[in-house]
């Protein structure tokens, strides 16, 4: 379904993706793993036609660099957060994707119910919540049943019920026999969601792999965000990597794939190394409902910390 | 054998392909421009600049009818030259700032990212994107010229108003080529602030500076007379208003020289130059921002 060779693109002096090639086929599921910087956004915009970049890539055939217009309607884009003007409303937005995309408007209709969001076309898109405008933008996304879909971290600027129905939506899509693209902060995310995962690093392909094989015992498999002292966040982050940590080094600190019970390691292995962790956070899993259990392992930090 | 049967047919396919293929820019094309249409009705500059070029051309249009004793051919021939110099400033000064919004605002909103991941080509959405602006922009000054105009007619008649339709027609010119302008800014600005600056730099540059700048360099250089009225016509703002003379069957003496010389050179000619000038500015300035937003690395 998708064919990437050779995709190098530079910023001038910034080499962002390096000479990255993979194959997805039809119905699979690809995360993009890797932190801030590392070319998840670049790779997902060369994909998409919209940086022209060396290489060749191929959606279903298509070549995207000849024919962008006719491999872009073969994919659904949803991005970090739904840009559109703020000004229109839901139902004017949704038909003028429509239009964009020739289907009819039972379609548009159709794709809002999909996500829950039929009734809401008065709204003006700047009323809407962050889940409301991901859903939304899933809708556009859907619109003309496309085969693939390709995300940009979707789930970034949501809350935890936010992420849930953003990622429920996902897997009904993948049931639905949908080829997923997908770049994500979040380890629970990656293991429910794909098959397999490009790790990257600094716009190179450092491991292309599965979720299990990055976190055996995946079903133990917890997400938690480290806020290291200001100037240190980097070395922590290279320091984390090289000890075979799954990090993600993102604008709200460390995000640590962790093992349920083995959460202060990563703490001790950077106090060993002389970087002090000033707060940390457990996240919620997608579909967890509890609150963060930040109660829970400051107990535990406390008695394993020096 | 085979090889040429099948480049026959890949021609063959791409001859039947090519028919839907236009379509589908047109339709694509339509598309942004309506979106772009009702985006300019509701932003609160256009109205501004629209409500601010009616309101003067109707005072313009009374002042002439005050000044003609409401004899219909002096009254549209009075106002088409009094509305000349508040054409040569507002007009470009809407298009320029209008096309300057255009891209550099989509990419500063962050929405012109999301836009170019849908089927849609940067050639459609930068055309449709003009097409928008220019409907728009000519709508706004058909209120003007069209309650100027009402009122002249209701007041002085009928006699005339082929002068004062003309100075609509290159007054939408004068306007498709500023905007043209500000779509070439806007392609090349990263916020829309920084593109509205420079359009505002090229504003002046056409209203005031070029004229100082040729009348510098007349003194300085001692130019041939055949040499500033080159230099003037680049300036589609002076070849608007000569153009607009030549229109009002008003002899180019009044522009002094230079115009004595165009007359004198040109002739019946004169209008088709500058004319031909003026479609220039609409179209290099639009292909060359087409070009370089198909160009770009990044968005």
């Amino acid at each position: 379904m998708i064919e990437a060779r050779h995709i190098t693109k530079q910023f001038k002096r910034v080499l962002a993706v390096n000479d990255l090639s993979f194959d997805l086929e039809p119905g699979g599921s690809l995360a993009l793993w890797g932190s801030n910087g590392a070319g998840k956004t670049t790779l997902i915009r060369c994909l998409l036609g919209v940086f022209p970049c060396k290489g060749t890539v191929r959606i279903d055939g298509i070549d995207v660099r000849r024919s962008g217009k006719h491999a872009r309607a073969r994919v659904g884009y949803v991005p970090q957060e739904l840009a559109f003007h703020d000004d229109a409303r839901l139902g004017s937005a949704i038909r003028f994707f429509a239009e964009l995309r020739r289907v009819e408007l039972i379609q548009a209709a159709r794709s809002l119910e999909a996500v829950g969001l039929r009734g809401h076309e008065s709204k003006r898109v700047r009323d809407l919540s962050g889940g409301m405008k991901q859903r939304l933008a899933l809708a556009i996304a859907m619109i003309a049943d496309p085969p693939v879909i390709v995300l940009d971290e979707p789930t970034s600027n949501l809350d935890s019920a936010g992420r849930g129905e953003v990622v429920d939506t996902l897997l009904k899509l993948r049931e639905q026999g949908k080829t997923l693209i997908f770049a994500s902060h979040r380890p629970d995310e990656v293991i429910t969601l794909a098959d397999r995962v490009l790790v990257m690093e600094q716009g190179r392909l450092v491991q292309q792999t599965t979720p299990e094989a990055l976190w055996p015992s995946r079903s133990s498999i917890r997400s938690m965000r480290l806020y290291i002292e200001q100037g240190d966040e980097y070395r922590a982050a290279e320091i984390l990597r090289e000890g075979g940590y799954a990090i993600n080094h993102g604008n709200s600190g460390l995000t640590v794939a962790i093992e349920q019970h083995r959460k202060a390691e990563p703490m001790n292995h950077l106090a060993e190394r002389g970087i002090g962790v000033r707060d940390f956070e457990l996240l919620r899993d997608v579909h967890d409902d509890d609150e963060p259990e930040i109660g829970i392992a400051t107990e535990q930090l406390s008695e394993v910390l020096p | 054998m085979s090889t040429i049967n099948l480049n026959g047919a890949v021609q063959q396919r791409v001859r039947s392909e090519r028919p839907a293929a236009c379509l589908s820019f047109a339709r694509s094309i339509m598309l942004i421009a309506r979106r772009e249409f009702r985006d300019a009705l509701s932003s609160k500059w256009f109205l501004l600049y629209t409500f601010a070029f009616t309101t003067l051309a109707i005072g313009v249009s009374f002042l002439s009818l005050a000044g003609s004793g409401e004899h219909g051919f002096a009254g549209f021939g009075k106002t088409a030259a009094g509305l000349l110099n508040l054409i040569m400033l507002v007009v470009p000064l809407m298009a320029l700032t209008a096309g300057a919004g255009s891209i550099a605002g989509e990419r500063e909103r962050g929405t012109l990212l999301y836009l170019l991941a849908q089927p849609l080509s940067r050639t459609e959405l930068l055309l449709g994107k003009f097409v928008g602006l220019a409907i728009a922009l000519i709508c706004s000054l058909c209120i003007g010229f069209g309650l100027s105009a009402g009122l002249l007619a209701w007041r002085a008649g009928g006699v005339g108003a082929g002068a004062f339709l003309m100075l609509v027609v290159f007054t939408s010119v004068l306007a498709l080529s500023m905007l043209s302008v500000g779509v070439l800014i806007s392609v090349q600005s990263r916020r829309a602030g920084v593109a509205t600056g420079i359009s505002l730099f090229v504003w002046l540059g056409l209203v005031f500076l070029s004229d100082l700048g040729l009348m510098a360099g007349t003194v300085l250089f001692k130019l041939r007379v055949q040499e500033v009225f080159a230099l003037a016509i680049i300036n589609p703002l002076q070849a608007f208003k000569m153009n607009v003379i030549v229109n009002l069957n008003a002899s180019l003496d009044v522009l002094g020289p230079v115009g004595m010389y165009a007359s004198n050179e040109f002739g019946g000619s004169l209008p088709w130059l500058l004319t031909s000038v003026i479609t220039l500015w609409c179209v290099l300035p639009l292909a060359l921002a087409i070009l370089i937003f198909r160009k770009r690395g990044g968005i």
